[in-house]
């Protein structure tokens, strides 16, 4: 699969924006049929699913399910929805093999509700394929660069 | 003299006025009456295997370093050099023989003794002889079945005696391993914008769990583990010091060792596994109760082990009144097998911690409460009140909370409050 930058940039900035207008399961729908969606323990990005806490692991089942759950209004953490802003940066390739493309960008969140922004940074990495002729995310693993989620307190959106 | 908690038992009304989630006074007396004077979970043996081990911990609101020395003893340190007050440590874990103040450079051992400091000759011969100029090492120290404990008032009763009738549950826990338990690393840091009491009382408040995590059963249903009229049932009991459980039936799978269908025949083969050396051990009605029940364990002030779908170990503390740190850690059996280590972590991530499907929703509960305790004024007083009509409160009722409440009572206003207020 041969793509340029500019394609994976459009790709991302719409990830972004599907999910800043809460269309979580067009969302869910970019990921592949084996699609993960991971966010590490902060500061400990490698670490191995058995033997250290993630924060979040979900697999294709998982995903759809938290896109789902999101969207309820018994999800109470986001009822009403808060507002959310994502900001991508630094967009760049590290490596194309056959397994996929790798791709790695800078974020910048912004979640406000009940008159309190909190704002996660940190670096995505995505690993893309070609399904169907599509673009589709087979992993994205989102390293958050903080000390710890305080005062956020949870990651209820999805990053 | 003011009263918070008000208990009637003829009228089976539970009161507690929502003065003592906003009041910086009451926390100021908290901070006296409890974190300087009860037992608090400081972390688990588990977590320092090797000598030289070392875990930064805040513990009521001490900045301090849990330790094994390469002597193999566990120790707890002030992370504070005697010199002027830096911390002595700035990583948050590692294994070193030594920690060295970078600011005038003074080394201590893992022992926490003075063993460096530049321009020695300024200084008379015996300086240090008394060991004043070590690092301070908290002195109550005391482990129950791994879980290490600290206190910081040097006549405090001890450790055993304060766990009391709490030591039982903490045991059914502990015995689910013949080769132990331990902790996973990289425990989850987080807060919530709330009073740390709230924490205590959701975290073994069963009368929230359907309506508050009504998408987390959802989910739970599309994995065959059906709610049926023999889930969500059981007891909830006050152990005396502030302790108290919730022990009850529930339609998640459990590691140890409760199969549902999502895990498959393999999956049933290891658990009949696990449940048939429970039994050879235990017998068969402790393996039952080890295996099948689900206990939320509430040690005043704030150790949480929910031994659910998966085990944490929770501990908070107040920042002010309005706002808590809270470490989530998650236990497990040292020899369980890869697959089952997934399903655990699966089980814990899926309704557990700042990413799961239920976390969030308890804490946007505990910040709308203390947003609605702004009202306090006019709306002075919560209710507690549910099962105090029953001879033995059920597991969705709220005699736990009110057990928690009692003992803060006790500590608050009748030992310390009633000569200061």
């Amino acid at each position: 699969m041969n793509i340029s930058r500019q394609e994976i940039e459009d790709f991302l900035y719409h990830e972004a924006e599907l999910l800043d207008e809460w269309k979580l399961e067009e969302w869910a729908a970019l990921f592949s049929s084996e699609g993960v969606y991971l966010i590490p323990p902060i500061g400990n990005p490698e670490a191995n699913v058995n033997h250290s806490l993630f924060y979040v692991n979900d697999d294709r089942a998982r995903l759809d399910q938290r896109a789902k759950r999101l969207l309820k209004k018994e999800a109470h953490v986001e009822y009403p929805h808060s507002t959310t802003l994502r900001n991508i940066h630094n967009v760049r390739i590290v490596d194309q093999d056959p397994d996929g493309i790798k791709a790695r960008c800078n974020f910048s969140t912004y979640r406000t509700k009940r008159e309190t922004l909190d704002c996660f940074v940190g670096v995505s990495e995505y690993t893309l394929v070609e399904e169907n002729e599509e673009l589709k995310i087979k992993e994205k693993k989102v390293i958050l660069k903080l000390d710890s989620l305080r005062p956020h307190g949870k990651v209820s959106i999805i990053l | 003299m003011k009263r918070y908690v008000l208990e009637d038992k003829l009228k089976s009304e539970f009161s507690v006025n929502r003065k003592v989630f906003i009041d910086q006074e009451i926390l100021e007396v908290e901070r006296e009456e409890i974190f300087s004077k009860c037992w608090l979970f400081i972390g688990h043996k588990s977590e320092l295997p090797k000598n030289g081990d070392f875990k930064r911990k805040k513990v009521g609101g001490r900045n301090l370093l849990f330790t094994r020395g390469n002597d193999g003893e566990i120790r707890v340190l002030y992370n504070s050099c005697p010199h002027r007050g830096a911390l002595v440590c700035r990583e948050n874990k590692g294994n070193s023989k030594v920690f060295r103040c970078f600011y005038h450079a003074w080394s201590f051992n893992n022992h926490g003794e003075l063993v460096g400091m530049p321009g020695r000759d300024g200084f008379p011969e015996d300086f240090n002889c008394d060991g004043s100029k070590n690092l301070k090492e908290v002195s109550r120290l005391e482990a129950f079945r791994g879980f290490v404990f600290v206190n910081f008032d040097t006549n405090a009763i001890s450790l055993e005696e304060y766990l009391g009738n709490a030591k039982e549950y903490i045991e059914l826990v502990a015995d689910q391993s013949d080769v132990g338990m331990e902790i996973l690393e990289d425990p989850q840091e987080y807060s919530v914008r709330a009073n740390w009491k709230l924490l205590a009382e959701n975290s073994v408040d069963s009368y929230h769990g359907m309506p508050t995590h009504k998408t987390y059963f959802d989910i739970v249903a599309t994995r065959g583990g059906e709610l049926s009229k023999d889930n969500l049932q059981g007891v909830g009991i006050d152990l005396g010091n502030g302790h108290a459980v919730v022990e009850y039936t529930a339609p998640w799978g459990r590691p140890v060792a409760r199969w549902i269908p999502a895990w498959g025949e393999d999956g049933k083969k290891e658990i009949e596994e696990t449940k048939k050396m429970l039994i050879e051990k235990f017998g068969e009605e402790r393996a039952e109760r080890i295996s099948s029940y689900n206990r939320n364990l509430l040690i005043f002030p704030n150790l949480i082990i929910n031994d659910i779908m998966a085990i944490t170990i929770r501990t908070f503390y107040p920042i002010s009144s309005d706002y808590m740190e809270v470490t989530g850690y998650a236990l497990a059996r040292k020899d369980e097998s890869e697959t089952f280590r997934q399903r655990r972590n699966d089980n814990f991530l899926e309704f557990l911690g700042p990413g799961g499907f239920a976390t969030p929703d308890d804490n946007e509960a505990l910040e709308l409460c203390q947003e609605g305790f702004e009202n306090n004024k006019e709306v002075e007083w919560n209710d507690i009140s549910k099962g105090m009509n029953r001879e033995q409160p059920l597991s969705n009722d709220e005699e736990q909370m009110r057990a928690f409440w009692r003992r803060w009572n006790e500590l608050m206003v009748e030992n310390a409050m009633g000569v200061r207020i």
